[in-house]
């Protein structure tokens, strides 16, 4: 590492933040724009499992929040690529990328959605998920995607809430109701388990030494359970790992992650990966000629 | 409020609601993803719309605005043959977009004019949130106008304004078996 | 084109930057930084501006230390320490 590079590690790591026109280490600047790629890759892949209940939301309020939740979702895509950008990787080789498997987007978005249980469960717990990595992110070293952080997080809090009431009301309404969320919740169970990623070490984690990161994937994990679980058993819901339990030492103890199914998920081999990929891609050929229309005149 | 006043207000719910469903449809897969966010909120505000004037006449008629826009059977909706197709072509989607909101301005002028408080008061609230859904269409309309088949989708789609409403295309049915599909796995009255 | 957008969250706060949208021009920029940054009630005011017109300015030269106009060029513990010893008095309560 360069003298400069140096001073520049020991200046994110002590707080420092970096703004679009610093400098910054090549490694840097290649890793961040990777790992927010990633998140705006998710966003907008994220929103597929959704969408499709938007259609089938059962009464006009939930249809209403769906919609809105969804829609937030694809405002935080536009942030993220905004952000990415700038950082000299244009949007629309963004989404080549993703389209064509390059790039990646988060494990929980390549599974398939169902029922409305489904709907409940990922509002509540997935979002939860994400928010505990998000709100670590509110500290990134670099300022721009810090700032848009804040914009998501504050976005992001009704959705948990929206979640927690389809759940709450769904368990409170008839036997079968009750099962749509124990089923849920008994498929999205290893999956939720692996989002945060393996355990790597923190000081192992170049995303956590640039300070990209503010936390590491194992504490991340510990907070969701943390937080999540006491919620899950309050309602008389079961978890489906026998082994999972706070220890005396206050640590979260569960049967180890599927990592290779994490893995081979990730790399676009998930239940759901290509369908939703070839939706993205015929979705965006079909209005390609409108971006040209709209945006070509412009330049 | 009379009998008549009732049905020219389902009219006009039912059609906001089935446009602001097919609206919904653009969700996550519009052309650009500034455009994605601002016809989402179309999308709402017409739901929204249906909303507000369900509950009117839901009041009148001592159900819920749930019950009028999901619990009636396809065949009695009283929305137009336009509203009701699924239109996943940008260019037909903002034809329909631009085509509904010069007909609905009229429509709400005249309840505007109601004897019914009630009734003259949500026209107004939904005229004023419509001026953005005017002006959005018009800035699209401008972009457009050049394409071919933008005008081909104008001159496809305006005949279906003039059209009765009694009649509904197949697209309707189908669109309401999704869109009751899980409220009609339990039994009438349950929460979701 | 990009339009940056600064936002105003109640009335009497400043403006400030709160990011950006994609548009061809003024009449889309509206309505994109309105979805963003207003679909919540969530800003009082916004305004757009095309990014090429936004100048920026991140240099300022002081090379001779000019602190006669800031406070860090008045620093009276001495002199005051001075004054009070020649008049035989002590910091009054409340003073440094």
């Amino acid at each position: 590492m360069s003298e400069r590079e140096q001073a520049f590690l020991e200046y994110v790591q002590s707080g420092g933040q970096v703004e679009t026109a610093d400098w910054m280490p090549d490694d840097y600047r290649s890793k961040l724009v990777k790992f927010i790629e990633m998140h705006g890759n998710s966003e907008l892949m994220g929103v597929l499992p959704e969408r499709e209940w938007i259609l089938r939301a059962p009464t006009l309020q939930r249809k209403l929040a769906l919609t809105a939740k969804v829609q937030d979702e694809v405002g935080h895509s536009q942030l993220i690529y905004r952000v990415v950008e700038d950082l000299g990787k244009p949007r629309e080789q963004c989404l080549d990328d993703l389209i064509s498997g390059k790039a990646k987007f988060h494990n929980v978005f390549h599974y398939p959605t169902k029922t409305w249980g489904d709907v409940g469960v990922i509002a509540w717990l997935v979002d939860a998920a994400a928010i505990i990595s998000q709100k670590a992110l509110l500290k990134c070293s670099y300022a721009p995607y810090a700032r848009i952080m804040k914009k998501i997080c504050w976005e992001e809090s009704f959705h948990i809430l929206h979640g927690r009431d389809v759940v709450l009301t769904l368990m409170n309404g008839t036997d079968a109701q009750r099962e749509l969320v124990q089923e849920a919740l008994d498929r999205w169970w290893g999956p939720l388990m692996q989002f945060h990623g393996n355990p790597i070490p923190k000081d192992d984690d170049p995303m956590y030494v640039w300070r990209i990161k503010s936390q590491g994937n194992e504490e991340a994990r510990q907070q969701f359970l943390d937080g999540y679980a006491p919620q899950i058993w309050e309602l008389g819901l079961t978890v489906p790992d026998p082994k999972l339990r706070k220890s005396d030492e206050g640590v979260w103890e569960y049967t180890e992650p599927d990592w290779d199914e994490l893995r081979s998920v990730v790399t676009g081999h998930g239940p759901k990966s290509q369908d939703r990929l070839d939706l993205r891609r015929k979705a965006r050929e079909n209005s390609a000629w409108v971006r040209k229309v709209v945006l070509a005149q412009a330049a | 409020m009379n009998e008549q006043e009732q049905q020219l207000l389902l009219e006009i719910a039912d059609d906001e609601l089935i446009l602001g469903w097919r609206d919904s449809e653009w969700t996550g897969i519009a052309p650009l993803l500034e455009e994605d966010v601002a016809f989402s909120s179309i999308a709402q505000n017409e739901i929204g719309h249906a909303r507000a004037l369900y509950e009117l006449v839901a009041k009148e008629r001592g159900t819920s605005a749930d019950a009028l826009a999901f619990d009636r059977a396809p065949e009695e909706y009283r929305c137009s043959r336009l509203v009701e197709l699924r239109l996943l072509d940008w260019e037909k989607t903002i034809a329909r977009h631009y085509l509904y909101e010069q007909s609905d301005a009229a429509r709400l002028e005249r309840l505007k004019q109601s004897d019914d408080p009630d009734i003259a008061g949500l026209a107004a609230k939904i005229d004023r949130e419509e001026a953005y859904h005017r002006m959005h269409a018009q800035m699209w309309f401008d972009r457009l106008k050049d394409e071919s088949r933008f005008t081909a989708a104008l001159e496809e789609l305006e005949p279906l304004l003039e059209e009765g409403r009694d009649d509904h295309t197949a697209e309707l049915a189908e669109l309401w078996d999704e869109m009751t599909v899980v409220r009609r796995s339990q039994p009438a009255g349950t929460a979701w | 084109m990009i339009y940056e957008v600064f936002r105003q969250e109640r009335k009497g706060q400043p403006l400030q930057h709160a990011g950006s949208v994609e548009a061809p021009d003024g009449a889309f920029a509206d309505v994109y930084a309105r979805e963003q940054y207003g679909r919540r009630g969530e800003s009082t005011s916004l305004w757009i501006v095309p990014r090429d017109s936004v100048i920026e300015i991140d240099e300022f030269v002081d090379e001779l230390n000019r602190n006669y106009h800031r406070v860090d060029g008045y620093p009276l513990k001495e002199k005051l320490r001075e004054a009070r010893e020649r008049a035989g008095t002590t910091a009054p309560a409340g003073d440094r």
